[in-house]
């Protein structure tokens, strides 16, 4: 089985006596060490997507299969402790802990894990080094620049070792040059084994991708392997 | 679990610390409240240890005996009274009494003039017994003698307060004082003695027994105390029960009715004292409850506006894996830590107001804060987080993490 599987989700919004039909419908499946790019034009619904694949979000109705394991019916606690173990968020505004250092950011993950201070922190450090910033690990976030954010997000992420990194516009804001070091971070870690899924509005970073998925009203628009001489699929 | 609530309190210390001065203002309400139950309890404790030490000095060895008049028959216009007759009863029946003196109060005034100062004062009818029953000492001039009140002499012996009150000069002996409309010649000036709980015990004034009476009018009327010492050698306990049969007997109490009399050992004014220090507690104690309320009003709507301001960290929280209780916990310990800090802060500040309080009333005994009530302080200021913090912080735990993640 695949790692994540989607049948026929949708995500409905009920404004007024109007609904947003968000996610339309919505099948797909997302192999292991797969790197994928959602694109698409603003208000199509990937961000939508992209948080009912980390378990922020519910979907109204569908099937979700993450790991072998049917999500749509757990309780809120059981959804944390499957955002804590299975998966890593890398947001476009960062979403760091304001008050708190870059290693006290990546460390605190941990802490719903129950990892005692020493161990946690040895792990922290290692994730920091990973994205190299272990000459950074006591700076608060506003101290620290936009691409350094970032890379302590990633740390952040990627120290439960998840199954899964998701990233919603982890470029949106940073410089073209932050960018570029972004993107060969991901490109490295998926490299070691990781999958990734991102969500872009940018050709230049989708084409790192293995797989570019469109969509467009909330359904999937195009499903496409980046390698140019594939077989494309259509609707 | 362990772990989280370590690192809730260090986040929880962390984030009062940033927020200083706000901090400081949502605490004051149990500082405040925390702060003036210390302050009186130092006062009161510090009261209570230095009674029981003047008390243990007095010597537990001398009596009161006054009137008692239960409530019921007070309704039904009936009033117990002692006589000089009752004194003479235990004077010539009662073993061990080494001496034996009535006491009459002023009833209608108790103001006194000389020249054209005047003051209040304690003053009482008494005899030459009083000087051996209430240990009074006079520095100069003399007490009060049998012959004084034998032929209803117009003296009085005075404390220094009262001279010094009056303006007179500093050896007031054979100065005239005016009392109840009569001149009195001072023969005596009493050597000062201090306070007892609050009380000058210089600010009285003693005159003959007889002269008392006679200047009260209607002498059937006359209730008075009877104040005895018992000898060394005698038990107190047996003296009270010969003096209470005695009694019985001369009025004519049937047995199984109620004395109409009280006899008074200084171990009982010690509970008398207590009672009173403990009543002061109870009712302190309801006004700082409210007091404590208020302030756990005011930690709970800072907590309420600290978890919409960090709506977005409770967000990020749980989108990277806390749980329900982990958020609860956070800012459960936040108040928890914010109050008690408050306690803290009050246990030094009352302390620190009960000692002042101390030094500057003169003669006050010096303020001490017993262990337990630090302890119940502080265990009410956490209670007072827990009690005003679940509130907040159960709204932070029930946020949707989706919503809180678009919070702005
Ligand atoms: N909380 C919400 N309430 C109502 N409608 C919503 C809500 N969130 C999203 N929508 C609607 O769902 C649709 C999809 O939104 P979504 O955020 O997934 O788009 P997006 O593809 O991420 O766009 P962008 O590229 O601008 O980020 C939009 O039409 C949006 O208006
Ligand atoms: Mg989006």
């Amino acid at each position: 089985m695949a790692l994540i599987e989607l049948q026929d989700i949708t995500k409905l919004y009920e404004m007024g006596d109007q609904t947003v039909r968000a996610l339309d419908g919505i099948s797909i499946r997302i192999e292991k060490n797969d790197y994928v790019a959602f694109i698409g034009s603003s208000g199509s619904g990937k961000s939508t997507m992209l948080n009912i694949l980390g378990c922020l979000d519910r979907p109204t109705s569908g099937r979700y299969h993450l790991n072998e394991q049917n999500v749509e019916n757990l309780t809120p606690n059981e959804l944390a402790g499957i955002r804590n173990h299975e998966i890593g968020f890398i947001f476009q505004s960062f979403n760091l802990l304001p008050r708190a250092t870059a290693l006290y950011n990546v460390m605190q993950p941990l802490i719903y894990r129950n990892v005692g201070w020493s161990r946690r922190k040895a792990m922290a450090m290692e994730a920091l080094r990973r994205v190299n910033l272990a000459e950074r690990v006591n700076h608060l976030p506003n101290q620290l620049s936009g691409g350094q954010r970032q890379r302590v997000a990633i740390a952040r992420a990627l120290v439960t070792n998840p199954s899964i990194l998701l990233a919603d516009e982890p470029t949106g804001n940073l410089d073209s040059r932050t960018t570029t070091e972004i993107m060969q971070l991901f490109d490295e870690l998926h490299r070691e084994g990781h999958t990734l899924i991102l969500v872009t509005h940018e050709d230049e970073i989708a084409r790192h991708c293995k797989r570019i998925v469109e969509m467009k009203d909330g359904r999937i628009h195009r499903d496409v392997p980046t390698e140019p001489a594939d077989k494309q699929v259509s609707n | 679990m362990f772990f989280v609530i370590i690192e809730s309190t260090r986040s929880a210390l962390a984030s009062i610390w940033a927020h200083g001065f706000r901090s400081f203002l949502t605490t004051l309400g149990i500082v405040i409240g925390v702060a003036s139950v210390i302050a009186v309890i130092s006062l009161t404790q510090g009261l209570r240890a230095s009674v029981g030490e003047q008390f243990s000095a007095l010597g537990s060895n001398s009596l009161t005996i006054s009137a008692y008049t239960p409530l019921q028959d007070q309704i039904q216009g009936r009033r117990a009274r002692l006589t000089p007759d009752d004194l003479e009863i235990i004077e010539r029946r009662v073993d061990g009494v080494a001496s034996i003196t009535p006491l009459l109060y002023a009833t209608r005034s108790s103001q006194i003039r000389y020249g054209s100062q005047t003051t209040f004062s304690q003053i009482m009818g008494t005899g030459y017994a009083y000087r051996d029953v209430g240990q009074f000492y006079v520095q100069t001039g003399r007490f009060l003698a049998n012959s004084d009140n034998d032929t209803r002499r117009r003296v009085a012996v005075i404390g220094d307060a009262v001279r010094d009150n009056l303006n007179l000069p500093d050896n007031p002996i054979n100065e005239y004082v005016e009392l109840g409309g009569e001149w009195f010649r001072i023969v005596g000036l009493l050597e000062p003695k201090g306070d007892i709980m609050g009380f000058n015990q210089d600010d009285i004034v003693l005159v003959p027994f007889a002269t008392m009476q006679s200047i009260q009018g209607n002498q059937a009327q006359t209730d008075i105390q009877i104040q005895l010492r018992v000898s060394d050698d005698a038990d107190v306990e047996s003296v009270v029960n010969r003096v209470e049969s005695v009694l019985r007997n001369a009025r004519g109490i049937e047995p199984g009715q109620r004395d109409d009399f009280q006899i008074q050992t200084p171990e009982q004014l010690m509970e008398t004292v207590d009672n009173v220090i403990g009543m002061v507690t109870i009712v302190l104690g309801g006004i700082v409850s409210i007091s404590l309320l208020v302030g756990g009003i005011g930690i709970m709507n800072i907590m309420l506006v600290s978890v919409t301001e960090r709506t977005r960290e409770i967000g990020i929280c749980k989108a990277i894996g806390a749980k329900r209780h982990h958020i609860l916990l956070q800012f459960l310990i936040e108040a928890v830590v914010l109050s008690m800090l408050g306690g803290l802060v009050g246990v030094a500040a009352g302390y620190g107001l009960g000692m002042l309080v101390a030094a500057n009333i003169p003669g006050f005994p010096p303020a001490t804060v017993p262990l337990w009530a630090v302890m119940l302080a502080l265990g009410f200021s956490g209670f007072v987080g827990v009690l005003f913090g679940i509130l907040p912080a159960g709204k932070a735990a029930n946020l949707d993490p989706i919503d809180a993640l678009r919070y702005e």
